[in-house]
């Protein structure tokens, strides 16, 4: 499934809001994460994946070991209560612009 | 990365505006615009009437599967000049929002590419910022009724 992210989304589910806080304090390897939930390693790396496609979470390649760090830039966007507006206009006008590419004379 | 939509809003003003570039012809996004078939194709509304001219009329409407109405507005286009610019109201049925006033402006920008420029009147601050919150609150809703959905498999 490869849809495009929501933030909101994101935080609506509540072991990637646990993670999200989890991964605040300071950044970790997604084994050190997954070791916080009972939950399956593979189901919080799917976790993982979905909170970076978000850019709410950032990877850092520290050595051999990738390190989750929190991307606070997209996290104030969240809070930020115009940000959803702006996202619903701009998936509208995404739409649109591949829509009337089709249009396009051939050259 | 430079975000391709923008929205300003001013605290305390009763108007926004919202600009986007688009890698389009300015040709092509004024028929978006105007164009009932391709204005049902990007905004997910039903076109039950769009009179492309000045003094005409536009009617959208927005049903769910049952065939309930989720979404109805109307208004009248005051201004209508093709590739350029088209000033309409625009009020939302069973809304407290009142009536907006929506000035849309299209500008060439390179042969291939362009820009909107929609400026938004609203009749209050308050009824701007309703507007604005819109998509937050649904957005909020959903997260509530997702983490409902997730904590009554407890129960």
């Amino acid at each position: 499934m490869n849809l495009r992210r929501d933030v909101f989304q994101a935080i609506a589910d509540p072991t990637r809001r646990a993670i999200l806080l989890l991964v605040a304090s300071q950044s970790l390897t997604a084994g050190a994460i997954a070791a916080n939930f009972d939950t399956a390693r593979p189901t919080v790396s799917k976790h993982l994946q979905i909170l970076t496609e978000c850019e709410l979470l950032q990877q850092e390649q520290t050595g051999r070991e990738i390190h989750y760090h929190i991307n606070a830039k997209k996290m104030k966007e969240v809070a930020d209560f115009i940000e959803p507006f702006r996202q619903m206009w701009d998936e509208r006008f995404n739409k649109l612009e591949a829509l009337m590419k089709n249009y396009k004379p051939k050259k | 990365m430079e975000l391709k939509t923008k929205v300003s809003a001013e605290d305390g003003k009763h108007d926004l505006v919202i600009t986007r570039e688009f890698d389009l012809p300015v040709e092509l996004v004024f028929r978006a615009f105007t164009e009932p078939e391709l204005i049902e194709q990007w905004m997910g509304n039903k076109v039950l009437n769009f009179e492309a001219k000045k003094y005409g009329s536009w009617h959208f409407e927005k049903t769910d599967d049952k065939g309930n109405v989720v979404f109805a507005a109307d208004g009248v286009i005051h201004e209508f000049i093709p590739n350029k610019k088209m000033t309409r109201t625009f009020e939302m049925y069973n809304t407290p929002f009142g009536v907006q006033l929506e000035v849309t402006e299209f500008e060439p920008l390179t042969e291939d590419t362009s820009r909107i420029n929609i400026h938004t009147i609203y009749e209050s601050i308050a009824q701007r910022d309703q507007v604005l919150k819109l998509p937050f609150t649904q957005g909020i809703n959903w997260a509530h009724n997702q983490l409902e959905k997730f904590m009554s498999k407890f129960k």
